[in-house]
């Protein structure tokens, strides 16, 4: 396939909110005057400074931002090539780069006037990052989770509730992320006149995709301006990892225009591409489609019934990808290519051993990319990986693949 | 054009009467079971059928519906078996208006001109489906017209007065009203509430109103059939389907009567 690129990748969505045929709005009409609602408050509030100045104070001294750009010496002289740096979002207060669109969004809701937060988690970090600034704000907040997941990540469970949130399981279909952001959409169309639904990636009908990757495009624009104090000039390639795509989109975006930058989303294998059903590739392994309010590539059987995703990380089973991101797959401005549990798994343990820093299964498939690509790159290749959530609440389920009983 | 939809409305209007519309799941429990079901459904007082087209991710859906959607995708339910089950009824029913109801990605995924071409041969006479607004009109609704397929609009407390004309401009056949803010089957509606709002849509169209979602026993429909054209029952049916079964969830002898019975119940107050 032959593509003409745009004279500028960062110029979507459209009115419609499509990324060329993907995103839109497909959602009931129960639903549709809310999101037309949400569409312009944000609208008003992106263009309102006081707005802006409030989310960037509360990122400073709640969140703490800016999260260093930390160069990983020993894990670069281990690799023999590129020159690694890591963005350290996972240094953010609950522990991952959820709690930037988290801020965005509870303002936002706020200034509408909502007093009900409703939120879907898959690994619970979006969950609990929502859970915390619920209660820094005073609101309600119900946070929606497949049982099978409860089950999987009982920490974060645990910290939900004690932020005050009420976590209920979604019992439906496969009962993990997909299931949980079924169950959050239903209670918004059962509570259409309080209710702000706080989605956690850049997926989900309009607007939801733009705002989510204008709260997280913090890291990319941090990442900017630290790599050219610190090196001088832009680096020479960004790694993310990617279940429904945020932060990676927020690492990527200031970077879209900057053509010598080469960008590449890592999704989870699982236990390989080959299995079909056990992995969470939906860009390698899917087909366009369309779910939870949104046209995008997506795991799914020829008859159009979703197939679950399979990870090793909960925060990447999801069988959709954000539709920006869709996009840039087939303008091929951003390269996707999978890590497998195996490769997450090896990487996680390598990065505690050389660098002191347990990161998350999530970017544990990023790091594996980098593994496997920074031999080969001159000694002055900057390579920036987005470190984005901490490992504590994956020591588990690591322990568990080890053979190791806590 | 007139379609099977018009004319039932236009000799429902001769008798003086509300039309009752049922809803079942395509395949629930299992093919063979759901034939038996809608084929017997026009003699227990059935004037249009909904067919549900089983859906892994039915986000507007309650817990009967989805759970009938998972059964018909376990027993081997596709959209090419949904289309062939809408054949078979046609061989001993020609008048019954049939509405596929269901969500966009099976359709999108078996292709749109594909779809309507074997669904109006199949003897589809209308489709809705809930994740496609008016804004995304070109996707499927726009085509479907094109092709003499009714496309029938979901309003909804949230549709005030100025986004009703924005509904309605495409809509054809009958627009279903869902009487409550939720998902199907959970809630029941504000009888008071409908009236008022079937009213206040009227204004915006000369189509027939049918109401559903949370409709469920006979004395409701008798209410709701004074103001609205059209009575929608679903997930009642389909609880009844659940409440059949087996242990293992296969059909038994008590699977189609039940449904049947209950459909003659209902029948009788919306007729009363």
């Amino acid at each position: 396939m032959n593509v003409t690129p745009p004279n500028s990748f960062r110029t979507g969505p459209d009115e419609n909110g499509l990324f060329g045929i993907y995103g839109g709005r497909f959602v009931a009409e129960t639903l549709m005057p809310l999101i037309l609602e949400l569409e312009q408050a944000y609208k008003d509030a992106k263009a309102d400074p006081s707005f802006q100045a409030e989310l960037d104070s509360f990122l400073e001294h709640y969140v703490g931002r800016p999260s260093p750009l930390y160069f990983a010496e020993r894990l670069t002289e281990h690799l023999g090539g590129a020159k690694v740096y890591f963005k350290r979002d996972e240094l953010n207060h609950t522990g991952a780069h959820k709690i930037n669109n988290v801020m965005g969004q509870i303002l936002l809701a706020r200034r509408m006037g909502k007093k009900r937060i409703i939120a879907e988690t898959g690994a619970g970090q979006h969950g609990v990052a929502t859970a915390t600034a619920c209660a820094r704000f005073g609101l309600k907040c119900i946070v929606y989770m497949g049982e099978v997941d409860i089950e999987r990540q009982k920490p974060n469970v645990f910290r939900m509730k004690l932020l005050g949130a009420e976590v209920v399981p979604a019992k439906s279909g496969s009962r993990t992320l997909k299931d949980a952001l079924n169950e959050a959409l239903r209670d918004w169309v059962a509570n259409v006149e309080d209710t702000f639904y706080c989605i956690g990636t850049v997926a989900g009908p309009a607007p939801y995709p733009e705002m989510v990757r204008d709260f997280q495009s913090v890291i990319g624009r941090e990442t900017k301006e630290q790599m050219l104090k610190r090196e001088g000039r832009l680096p020479d390639s960004l790694v993310a990892a990617i279940g429904g795509g945020s932060n990676a989109m927020g690492l990527f975006h200031p970077f879209l225009d900057d053509k010598d930058v080469e960008i590449i989303g890592v999704e989870a294998a699982g236990l390989g591409l080959k299995t079909k059903t056990k992995h969470a590739a939906s860009i390698t392994g899917g087909r366009p489609g369309v779910l939870h309010g949104n046209r995008t590539y997506l795991l799914m059987d020829d008859d159009g019934q979703i197939i679950e995703g399979h990870s090793i990380s909960a925060g990447l089973d999801y069988p959709g990808i954000g539709p920006e991101h869709a996009w840039l797959h087939d303008m091929k401005r951003v390269q996707y290519v999978s890590a497998t549990d195996k490769e997450a798994l090896a990487a996680f343990q390598l990065c505690c051993k050389l660098e002191g820093i347990i990161p998350a299964l999530e970017p544990s498939h990023a790091l594996a990319h980098v593994i496997k690509t920074a031999p080969q790159k001159p000694k002055d290749h900057l390579m920036v990986m987005n470190m984005c959530g901490r490992g504590d609440k994956d020591i588990f389920t690591v322990a568990d693949i080890l053979g190791v009983k806590l | 054009m007139t379609t099977r939809i018009d004319r039932r409305f236009e000799a429902l209007k001769t008798e003086g009467r509300a039309a009752l519309v049922t809803f079942v799941t395509a395949g629930d429990p299992d093919y063979d079971t759901a034939l038996k079901i809608i084929t017997g459904l026009p003699k227990a007082g059935a004037d249009i059928i909904e067919l549900g087209m089983p859906f892994t991710d039915p986000m507007a859906d309650g817990p009967a519906i989805q759970a009938a959607g998972l059964r018909a995708l376990a027993n081997g339910q596709t959209m090419k078996k949904t289309l062939k089950l809408v054949k078979d009824f046609r061989k001993t029913d020609k008048d019954t208006p049939i509405v596929l109801m269901g969500y966009y990605n099976p359709i999108y995924v078996y292709g749109v001109p594909k779809f309507l071409h074997d669904a109006k041969a199949a003897g589809v006479d209308g489709l809705i489906v809930v994740d496609l607004p008016p804004e995304e009109d070109h996707e499927l609704c726009l085509p479907a017209l094109a092709a003499d397929v009714n496309f029938i609009r979901l309003a909804t407390p949230t549709t005030d007065d100025a986004r009703a004309p924005k509904v309605f401009r495409n809509t054809s056949g009958f627009v279903y009203y869902v009487s409550v803010l939720g998902i199907t089957g959970t809630k029941a509606p504000d009888l008071k509430s409908v009236a008022a709002n079937v009213k206040r849509l009227k204004k915006h169209t000369g189509l027939p109103i049918c109401v559903g979602f949370g409709v469920k026993t006979a004395e409701q429909a008798r209410a709701i059939a004074k103001d609205a054209d059209g009575v929608v029952v679903g997930s009642a049916l389909v609880s009844a389907i659940e409440k059949s079964l087996t242990k293992t969830g296969k059909p038994t002898s008590k699977t189609a009567k039940a449904v049947h019975a209950l459909v003659s119940d209902i029948a009788r107050g919306v007729r009363s």
